[in-house]
């Protein structure tokens, strides 16, 4: 048995409803060339919180990827040279692609989402952190591996214990730059319905309402430097005896 | 010692700044002092249906201002019907909103009756009936030949319309658009990235007005009366419901459709015979009841929240449906 | 996002490529084709030759000038990692909403992109160059700007290169986006999939990414052209 719903009567919103909207009392939001519209954005702040965190989820995911097979393929091209052109070939196509049209030549295979902008976003960054870390590991002295292998070391250990701690600040050098690239980089994720903060640029209207572009962009900024200096200070403290020399 | 100490409380520094923002986020802003509106309208409020409990329904709309506020409206007043209700208004253009109906993806959407005359069922723009309820059973008939149905029209309707600043207007005497023969060819002409593919915009103006213009430029929707305040565009594609006429009445005018190329459509809500069937009685009842309310006047105050005030669509729907009394 | 397109393939992307289609959106226009293709891709070459020659006119010489004095290193690589910051979908929305569409205002922003990577390459390259090479040019009398041009530039090249390269990059990806400020690049067949269809998305993807490796091969085909003899020796 199906109860009746209300019985409908013309409806009809009350009369405060509508709002004066003539020339002098347009608001700040509704005038097409202002930059910026403080009192907006205080009301609204609260939109950019999921967006952020989304964001910096997305980011951190894909810059880990990243690392762990540009890393992974580093070690491998170490050791075995002639893997290296064609590596740093393969890496740069990854690199040279445009992102927006990486993501679609991927999703008839991965679909919309947030796994094709990580896989996206983490191939973007496998050419700098490979060659930063193929290019550190070369950078270690001759005389320090043999001097190494002279105390009795392994050649595993050599690699863990000499020239992967004497590579690190060339291969942080270059996860902060795949970071930095990557947080900007995310705001396209909106194409891919991944979320992020690009769907306060360009979702919703976004893309005319330059307000909410410039605090997701003054967002996106702010969180590549917090993690560019988080990553130097990790390199600082992973790197002890670089600190005894001036630099 | 000293770098590495100035590093550390730099860091701890841009935490702290992170922090705090993420926190005046997470706390701050809010959007339930907003309206203040006076006490509820002439609507009576939906009462909730619990044998719909155990019926979902996806409710789409394109994505655009108008259709998002609309697509809200139904999907917040099942919601108070007592439905399960899912949103998708993301849906690029009728094709593929009529593509989502039928695959099943949505339980239905709100269409434009002149859209769906001219898009899906190949009328001529000037055949489309100028009244709603012409239009509405014209459409209908067609529809119910593909399992699909379509409910009962809004009070308002929209249409596209040629716009330009009443400056352009006086200088080269335009009122109707077919004043523009002749003169088109100096100025350019600004609109959606599909108006260059739709009978009811550019190809329309190209082909049953016979124009040409200087150049077809396509921007968002967004940025339609930016471009003619501008001094870009010399013609932009309006809205006959858009919110910016009302406010700025004398900045702007809309050249009258003499060959009927914009048809004005009343929105129908279209959806599937077994969707209808299985969600029940309270479906089309709600719908119906609900825009009721949707007049010319009402539709370009809510345009004008979500396009002006920036609002989101789901604030502005709440808050029609709060003032006209449907929803407490 | 829509989300409602059906499947994309790759033999429908090469169909639409080749042969003009139905639109998503009625109106008896078709879509697709040779002509439309090799429209777009012209337009997003002239518009990324243009922004990249931009860029250069305005990094270059500074950064080779920085570079030479050994004044700037802050500004040089500081706008370098600045640069990678800078969100270009962003750039586009305000450049589109707050000055203007069209060639004249996206050509100019795309340039912004593609000046941090030539200006901080540039100086890292001359940087790099010995000092005896240059202390022994400026002995045997040439002028500072014959030092710059003769001696610091051609050894500066592969470096200096690099950086056009990442900038070509940069703007060409950002490019694709133009779509969105007036400036209709192969991007609109992604962008404006609902006209296109799915196929034409997935074209568009592939027409992008060819693009964006043939300019990458042309400058590297560049590169090597202006890489002196001796210096190709010792490169790794």
């Amino acid at each position: 048995m199906i109860a009746p719903a209300a019985i409908a009567l013309a409806g009809a919103v009350d009369e405060g409803f509508f709002r004066d909207r003539s020339s002098d009392t347009l608001a700040c939001e509704a005038r097409p060339d202002e930059v910026f519209c403080f009192g907006w954005a205080r009301e609204n702040i609260d939109r950019f919180l999921t967006p952020t965190l989304e964001h910096l989820e997305m980011v951190v995911a894909s810059v880990a990827a990243g690392f762990v097979v540009a890393f992974a393929l580093a070690l491998l091209a170490h050791r075995r040279g002639w893997l290296r052109p064609p590596l740093l070939a393969a890496t740069g196509v990854l690199y040279t692609i445009p992102s927006l049209a990486l993501f679609f030549l991927l999703l008839p295979l991965t679909g919309l989402g947030r796994t094709t902008a990580i896989v996206v976003l983490a191939a973007y960054t496998l050419q700098i952190i490979y060659r930063n870390t193929i290019i550190g590991l070369a950078n270690v002295p001759a005389a320090t591996k043999d001097a190494a292998r002279g105390m009795g070391y392994t050649e595993r250990q050599v690699l863990w214990r000499v020239e992967l701690p004497l590579a690190l600040p060339e291969i942080v050098a270059g996860l902060r730059v795949a970071t930095v690239s990557t947080v900007a980089l995310a705001t396209l994720a909106v194409f891919v319905g991944a979320g992020g903060l690009g769907t306060q640029i360009y979702g919703g209207g976004n893309l005319t309402f330059p307000t909410s572009v410039l605090i997701a962009a003054a967002i996106v900024i702010l969180m590549a430097l917090v993690l560019e200096a988080a990553l130097l200070l990790a390199q600082r403290r992973l790197t002890p005896w670089r600190r005894a020399r001036a630099s | 010692m000293g770098t590495d100490m100035r590093g550390g409380r730099a860091l701890l520094a841009a935490l702290a700044v992170l922090a705090l923002a993420l926190g005046l986020a997470a706390c701050g802003g809010g959007d339930d002092e907003t309206d203040t509106e006076a006490t509820a309208g002439g609507g009576a409020a939906i009462a909730s249906n619990p044998d719909n409990a155990d019926v979902t329904l996806t409710i789409g709309s394109k994505n655009f201002p108008e259709q998002e506020v609309l697509g809200e409206i139904y999907a917040q007043a099942l919601q108070a019907a007592g439905y399960k209700v899912k949103t998708a208004l993301n849906l690029g253009s009728e094709t593929v909103a009529l593509k989502a109906l039928k695959t099943g993806e949505i339980s239905g959407y709100p269409e434009y009756a002149s859209t769906a005359l001219t898009s899906f069922f190949g009328l001529e723009p000037e055949a489309v009936p100028a009244d709603a309820q012409g239009a509405w059973e014209k459409a209908n008939a067609e529809f119910e030949k593909e399992g699909l149905t379509a409910f009962e029209p809004t009070p308002f309707a929209s249409a596209n319309a040629v716009g330009t600043t009443a400056e352009l207007a006086r200088e080269h005497d335009l009122e109707t658009v077919s004043d523009l023969d002749g003169v088109s060819e100096q100025l350019t002409l600004y609109g959606s990235p599909e108006c260059r593919q739709r009978i009811d915009c550019l190809a329309g103006l190209e082909k049953l007005y016979g124009l040409k213009f200087k150049s077809f430029t396509p921007v968002d929707i967004g940025l339609r009366y930016t471009v003619l305040e501008k001094g870009q565009a010399d013609l932009s594609i309006l809205f006959t419901t858009d919110p910016q006429l009302a406010a700025e009445k004398d900045r702007f005018v809309i050249l009258e459709d003499d060959k009927e190329v914009f048809p004005a459509g009343n929105v129908i809500f279209v959806t599937t015979q077994k969707v209808a069937e299985e969600a029940g009685p309270d479906f089309e009842r709600t719908i119906e009841q609900v825009q009721e309310g949707l007049t010319l006047k009402v539709m370009q105050e809510l345009d004008a929240r979500v396009e002006l005030e920036r609002q989101t669509p789901k604030e502005a729907a709440a808050a029609y449906l709060r003032s006209a009394g449907y929803v407490k | 996002m829509s989300a409602a397109l059906p499947a994309a393939s790759f033999g429908g992307a090469i169909d639409f490529i080749f042969g003009k289609q139905e639109s998503n959106v009625t109106g008896g226009r078709k879509v697709g084709g040779l002509e439309q293709a090799l429209e777009l891709t012209l337009k997003q070459l002239e518009v990324t030759l243009l922004a990249l020659a931009l860029a250069l006119v305005v990094a270059l010489p500074l950064g080779l000038w920085l570079g030479h004095r050994g004044r700037g290193e802050l500004l040089a690589v500081g706008i370098g990692n600045a640069g990678r910051a800078i969100p270009e979908l962003a750039l586009i929305a305000l450049v589109a909403a707050l000055i203007g569409v069209g060639m004249v205002t996206v050509t100019p922003a795309l340039a912004v992109l593609g000046v941090p990577p030539i200006l901080t390459n540039a100086f890292v390259g001359v940087r790099q160059v010995d000092r005896a090479v240059v202390d022994a040019a400026r002995g045997i009398g040439m002028s500072e700007l014959e030092i710059v041009r003769k001696v610091e530039l051609p050894l500066a090249v592969p470096t200096v290169m690099g950086g056009v390269r990442s900038a070509a990059i940069a703007i060409v990806a950002t490019a694709t986006i133009a779509p969105l400020a007036g400036v209709v690049t192969l991007g609109d067949y992604i962008i404006n999939a609902s006209i296109y269809g799915e196929d034409g998305r997935l074209a568009g993807a592939i027409l992008v990414a060819l693009l964006a490796l043939a300019l990458e091969g042309a400058l590297a085909l560049v590169q090597r052209l202006l890489t002196s003899d001796g210096l190709r020796l010792q490169t790794p």
